[in-house]
């Protein structure tokens, strides 16, 4: 037990914040995942990543708060992808290319800067792979408020997103507005990748958008269940992989700890893995099936 | 079945990128007729459709449905497009895209009443698709998938349907399977079909009317008005035999003429 949990976890306030910031961003990280994962928008999500490592540096090089910058980056991201095309299905990839190009062009830029500014490589570091130990506990609030905005879009905008993904033409004919929808989208998931930017870095919070999601997506026949498991295996790799990264201060003599996001990464791949096999996804769809009378009105 | 027209198309033109799709189609649909809207690839019978369901800006001439111009807010249209391809990673049970038909133009969350829960059952029941309503909808097979898009435009109860090609890529006896339902909702629903197809041999037994459709132009009626020798030849600008052979009709051209216009059927495939 001392071995799995080493002493003053609990009460250590840096962990407590990591730990809020953490379980909120996994949570909307995953049901925005889900989604992306539906719509086939990876690339997309990825590119969105990017685009928040170029916000973020650039807050730093301004002093400005990085979680404003990473969201920032991605909400111009997502607004150029949409300008070049991403709402047609030819263009998408075109679209995220050249915005992914270009942005990793200029935090290459910020990320010089920063580092000759700062005289140590520690921002790179902190922007590309994240630092949740060291977050400011007054960030919490405004981590909680993001994310509430995040999944209040796509909470309302739950079924004409749905149908646009499956059908352009049927979405349409139904009187919807594709392209709002397209955009709205985009945004809850600028504001998601921000967010996983400040816990996991704001390259690995690809790991965070498409992991769980596509895990749960594996085994879960509905949509809601889809949700639920998703952002339960987001909030439980990012947890365990706090308590992993605290705990290794204490593996290795005179070490400084493991990276969290490395751990968080990992353990959403071992998801991934686990949920691939056969039998897990039949025990699954088996054990919420039954509960299908209960909730018969998917989300 | 009252007399007005569900579905009136007047005059109707349509240019793409230069080319004129269609010029001056006419016609009419009336409440629970069963039409067949047919043609060769490429010859106007998507873009006609979208003109109905107004995604498709007309140059030329008006369409009324259920005596009004189409809106999105016209909610008497259902429609089944030509493809959905729907990934065996949604995860989406055939009865969840069902129940989208409702509902899939709201915001936010409302919980789905036992009254609406009772019309999905309901219409799973009358397309034939109970046992497989559980399933993800990405799983099932084309005739399968096809029967639950009917479903999903079904749901509103419209007073039209429009099918774009929806026996294109189905085997044959998930041709007659389809067939057989649209017959019977038509019948049950009171609803008005106008459907798609560049075969026409399929539908012979349950088309009320036709509307043939070539080089940009119409002609309408019933099979027996409209699929004749003088009829098609006028259409189509050259002569064009029709052959009536054990209930199926060829429509052959003289040699020399076979253009690229004649529906599939024309090539002499009766099998």
């Amino acid at each position: 037990m001392h071995f799995i949990l080493e002493p003053g976890f609990f009460s250590n306030g840096p962990v407590r914040t990591a730990l809020i910031i953490g379980g909120v961003t996994a949570i909307v990280s995953a049901v925005v995942g889900v989604f992306v994962v539906i719509r086939s928008q990876a690339f997309a999500g990825h590119a969105l990543t990017d685009v928040a490592t170029t916000g973020g540096s650039a807050a730093f090089f301004f002093g400005l708060s990085p979680l404003l910058g990473f969201i920032g980056g991605g909400v111009i991201g997502a607004g150029a992808m949409d300008l070049i095309g991403v709402q047609r299905e030819r263009g998408r990839d075109v679209a995220t290319g050249i915005v992914l190009g270009t942005a990793l062009g200029l935090a290459a830029l910020f990320l010089y800067l920063d580092t000759t500014k700062s005289a140590s490589t520690g921002a790179t570091q902190q922007i590309l792979f994240g630092s949740i130990f060291t977050l400011d506990p007054s960030t919490v609030p405004l981590v909680i408020g993001l994310s509430a905005v995040a999944l209040a879009i796509i909470t309302s905008i739950n079924r004409p997103l749905l149908m646009s993904s499956l059908s352009a033409d049927l979405t349409r004919a139904r009187g919807i507005n594709l392209r709002a929808i397209g955009v709205l989208f985009m945004i809850a998931m600028a504001v998601s990748v921000g967010l996983s930017s400040i816990a996991v870095g704001s390259i690995l919070s690809t790991a965070l958008l498409i992991g769980p999601a596509a895990s749960s997506v594996r085994v879960a026949r509905s949509l809601r269940p889809a949700l639920v498991m998703a952002a339960a295996l987001g909030v439980a790799a990012t947890w365990l992989g706090i308590l992993f990264a605290y705990d290794s201060f204490y593996w290795v003599p005179s070490s400084q700890g493991l990276p969290v996001s490395f751990f968080i990464v990992s353990l959403i791949f071992l998801c991934y893995l686990v949920t691939g096999i056969p039998f897990v996804g039949r025990g699954f769809r088996a054990a919420t099936s039954r509960q299908r009378d209960v909730s018969e009105e998917s989300a | 079945m009252s007399d007005k027209p569900v579905l009136e198309v007047d005059s109707v033109c349509v240019t793409l990128g230069g080319r004129r799709i269609l010029d001056h189609v006419t016609f009419d649909v009336r409440a629970g007729e069963f039409t067949g809207l047919i043609g060769s690839n490429g010859v106007g019978k998507t873009t006609l459709l979208r003109a109905i369901l107004g995604l498709q800006r007309l140059d030329e001439g008006h369409i009324l449905v259920s005596g009004s111009p189409i809106s999105p807010r016209n909610r008497s249209l259902g429609y089944v497009p030509q493809r959905i391809v729907v990934d065996p990673d949604v995860p989406m049970r055939a009865r969840d895209f069902v129940a989208l038909g409702l509902d899939a133009h709201r915001y936010g969350l409302t919980r789905r009443t036992p009254r609406q829960r009772e019309l999905v059952d309901q219409i799973l029941h009358d397309v034939d698709a109970e046992r497989f309503a559980d399933n993800r909808l990405g799983g099932l097979s084309g005739g399968e998938q096809q029967r639950i898009f009917i479903a999903h435009a079904l749901i509103s109860q419209p007073k039209l349907l429009l099918l774009d090609e929806p026996l294109a890529n189905l085997d044959p006896k998930s041709v007659q399977e389809v067939v057989a339902l649209l017959h019977r909702v038509a019948r049950d629903y009171g609803v008005a079909i106008v459907l798609s197809a560049h075969e026409m041999n399929a539908l012979l037994p349950v088309m009320d009317r036709v509307v043939y459709l070539t080089g940009g132009r119409a002609a309408s009626g019933t099979t027996d008005e409209v699929i004749r020798s003088e009829v098609l030849s006028q259409l189509y600008g050259h002569h064009v035999d029709v052959l009536k052979l054990h209930g199926r009709v060829l429509v052959v051209a003289e040699p020399g003429q076979e253009n690229e216009d004649i529906p599939e059927h024309a090539t002499l495939t009766v099998n």
